[in-house]
């Protein structure tokens, strides 16, 4: 107990440091220059300073997803809060833990429009897990502390805290208690039914044709739950597939992995969760780019649905076995009572599955046609991926074919090595998230993978960089068109390309070094490994401009509104089967 | 397509800034239907209000109400009255009727019928006040449309277990 009045400011601090916050993400302003006078006057707390606020969201996405830790970002009341909407949004689709804490306007200001006043509770309402506006002196400790607690329990999600200016300069003691209490209600549920898992496990026992089917969750719920799946996936035998959120859950080097699922994901991993009769699916939510046409799903599969948000389960897909848990409580009870009940796959059918599966795989669906005189997006990411796989390295994305190739070509074998906004597909993701990555694991490779036009829409943070010196690289794969609209306009729009070739593009290289930072780039087969090794090498931040092939389009696709054994393999498919009128009106 | 069904569900709430706009951004935003909602706080010392939201939607949509509804973090508890077994449910109607002579007299009489009460009157109007189901105050509303209806306010749907047990 603290007998010594505090300002609101300091309570706020002191609640971060005693929350182990050692960085925050964030852009000052007039609401909030009462704590960034007291972030002056301390050294717990390290400050980043951003150019734009929705760049201080995705590090602190970047910094939460490689590190397991809540980010922490702080910016001042109005724009500062409508500039952290998107990246809000993002966090609470891809279940990021985040504390956004926002200034606003004096108390008695509130609701007379004040000088950059805007409802940011009311704004941020539907894109936060939960959110405060504290308007007593005395709530301060506590919601600060309930704040990370909703933040990182259950499914994660980001909150934000509200701070009206007179609250800041308030004067309170600090009781050092609150960070201990409960929340009186919000307890999600960590273990799942007993009963549920006995059914799970003779279902999973049973089965001729299986497939487990792992996503986001596991990863959230901390390495433990990477280990307990491996040893799961192993124990049985039985086919993998990750979801794009999944990826490095299970170590892409393994045989029973068969690549990612879905909308982009390989021939052997839609076929088999189109022809699985029993689908263990961990920590996934059954995403319309997973599902593809919901009629014609995994048509004969009794499914088994492990989450820690009821809400996921039977939301999109029924299933059979519903698991609400925790990923770690629940494979640690799956595999409990798997060796109690001295079960064992049937080997026999075991067998056959993965010989039909082998077959599917033989088709080497990532195939492309290479090329001596252009360089191919997909040989760029290849080598990038050569180059680095035995470093410490962490890998972000934007979004768009880019991402999906990335996602594709680059092997994660361990969890927490992937950032990429996947739920939300935020364009301007990647770089802002590679710093915080950088800031999280200073001695690590951080590479994002880019597209030329998405990188444009935080390029500023390039000036972070430059000024918190992280020597974050930025692999741009350069087509000179918003690739994935580019290859929807062919694909379902005739070949109206409306809007998608950026004209204009900056020299990227200049770009790089108007900002300080060093460019390089590829224009040519034979320029790509010694770019990359150069990119390595440099301890600064690189924009690596690999100028690739324009028209190369992203493969296998299921098209929207198709099943997953309605794959388009290659360019060759496109012709043979036109979109569906359904499938146009989808995203 | 499956059946649609009508659901009455009670939702325990902290009583906090923006809990109400949690309740309906939740249904506005994921698309459900909301026939009727009620709210009111019940409990002073804990500071806990009820929500009673009658909504429509298949059973897969119903099971997702329910269960989003359960993730807003000052929920406590949300129970769905229509699928636990017997409860009541009330609401309340003010409906003011002008008229005079035959129509005064015969507004009066229905009145009467569905135990309504006049609790204001001049000499060319009356307010009535009347409870029951909702069918009951519809079928009430729609025979005094002739004689004289001009308003009508209604509370939306309460409803509690039937038994001893609390919510």
């Amino acid at each position: 107990m603290s007998e010594q009045p505090m300002t609101g400011s300091e309570i706020a601090i002191r609640a971060l440091v005693d929350q182990g916050v050692d960085v925050i993400f964030g852009y000052p302003g007039g609401a909030v220059l009462p704590i960034y006078d007291a972030l002056f006057k301390q050294n717990s707390v390290r400050h980043i300073l951003v150019r734009e606020e929705g760049g201080a969201v995705h590090m602190a996405e970047g910094y939460a997803r490689s590190t397991g830790k809540v980010g922490v970002v702080l910016v001042t009341s109005g724009p500062g809060a409508t500039n952290i909407v998107t990246g809000l949004t993002d966090a609470f689709m891809d279940s990021i833990p985040l504390v956004c804490l926002t200034g606003q306007v004096p108390t008695h200001l509130i609701g007379n429009d004040a000088f950059q006043e805007a409802d940011t509770t009311g704004i941020t309402r539907p894109c936060t897990k939960h959110n405060y506006l504290v308007k007593k002196i005395e709530d301060l400790e506590r919601v600060m502390h309930e704040a990370f607690y909703v933040a990182r329990s259950g499914r994660p999600g980001p909150v934000l805290v509200d701070l009206p200016k007179d609250i800041l300069m308030a004067l309170h003691t600090y009781s050092g208690q609150a960070i201990k209490v409960q929340h009186k209600r919000y307890q999600p549920r960590l273990d799942a039914d007993p009963d549920a898992i006995d059914r799970a496990v003779d279902l999973i026992a049973n089965a001729r044709r299986p497939l487990f089917y792992c996503g986001g969750g596991v990863i959230n719920s901390g390495p433990k739950a990477s280990e307990l799946l491996r040893r799961l996936v192993q124990m049985t035998g039985y086919p993998i597939t990750l979801t794009l959120m999944g990826l490095g859950a299970y170590p892409a080097s393994d045989r029973q992995f068969l690549g990612m699922v879905g909308m982009h994901g390989t021939y052997e991993s839609n076929l088999a969760m189109h022809g699985c009769d029993v689908l263990i699916n961990v920590g996934a939510r059954f995403d319309d780019r997973v599902t593809g046409r919901l009629a014609a799903f995994s048509p004969n599969s009794k499914r088994i649905h492990v989450d820690i948000d009821s809400s996921s389960i039977n939301k999109n897909v029924p299933v059979e076995v519903p698991l609400v848990g925790d990923a770690t409580h629940v494979l640690e009870a799956l595999i409990a009572r798997w060796k109690a009940k001295k079960l064992s796959p049937d080997r026999k059918a075991i067998a056959a599955w993965w010989t039909q599966i082998d077959q599917w795989r033989a088709r080497d669906c990532l195939r492309y046609a290479g090329s001596d005189s252009i360089i191919k997006p997909q040989y760029a990411i290849q080598r990038l991926y050569e180059h680095v796989k035995d470093r410490d390295v962490y890998i972000t994305t934007e979004v768009g074919q880019h991402q999906m190739w990335a996602a594709q070509f680059f092997k994660f074998e361990e969890p927490n090595r992937w950032m990429t906004s996947g739920g939300l597909g935020t364009m301007g993701y990647g770089l802002p998230a590679a710093i915080g990555v950088q800031i999280a694991h200073p001695k690590a490779l951080v590479i994002d993978i880019a597209g030329e036009a998405s990188i444009l829409m935080n390029i500023q943070e390039m000036s972070t960089a430059i000024q918190h010196r992280l020597p974050v690289k930025v692999f741009i794969i350069n087509n000179q068109w918003m690739g994935m609209v580019r290859q929807w306009q062919e694909l379902l729009h005739g070949g109206r390309y409306s809007e998608s070739y950026t004209a204009a593009l900056p020299d990227f290289v200049k770009l790089a070094e108007a900002f300080g930072g060093v460019g390089l780039r590829a224009t040519k087969p034979g320029d790509v490994d010694g770019v990359i090794a150069e990119m390595i090498a440099v301890d600064k931040p690189v924009i690596a401009d690999i100028q690739v092939d324009q028209t190369e389009n992203c493969f296998p696709m299921i098209p929207s509104g198709a099943a997953h054994n309605e794959m388009l393999l290659g360019p060759d498919d496109e012709a043979k089967r036109p979109i569906s009128e359904e499938g146009m009106v989808l995203v | 397509m499956e059946q649609v069904e009508r659901h009455t569900i009670s939702v325990l709430v902290d009583n906090e800034a923006g809990v109400l706009a949690r309740v309906i951004g939740l249904f506005s935003g994921r698309g459900y239907n909301i026939e009727s909602l009620t709210v009111a706080e019940v409990d002073k010392a804990n500071a806990l209000s009820r929500i009673t939201v009658v909504t429509v939607g298949t059973p897969m949509i119903i099971e997702q109400i329910k269960a989003q509804l359960e993730r807003l973090v000052p929920v406590h508890r949300v129970v769905d009255l229509s699928q636990d077994g017997p409860h009541v449910e009330r609401e309340l109607a003010l409906v003011k009727v002008a008229g005079v002579g035959d129509r005064r007299v015969e507004s009066l009489r229905i009145a009467d019928i569905f135990r309504a009460r006049a609790i204001d009157s001049t000499n060319d109007s009356f307010v009535f006040e009347i409870s029951g189901s909702t069918d009951k105050l519809n079928a009430f509303i729609r025979l005094m449309e002739p004689l004289g209806l001009v308003d009508v306010s209604r509370t939306g749907v309460v409803a509690i277990a039937r038994g001893s047990k609390a919510l």
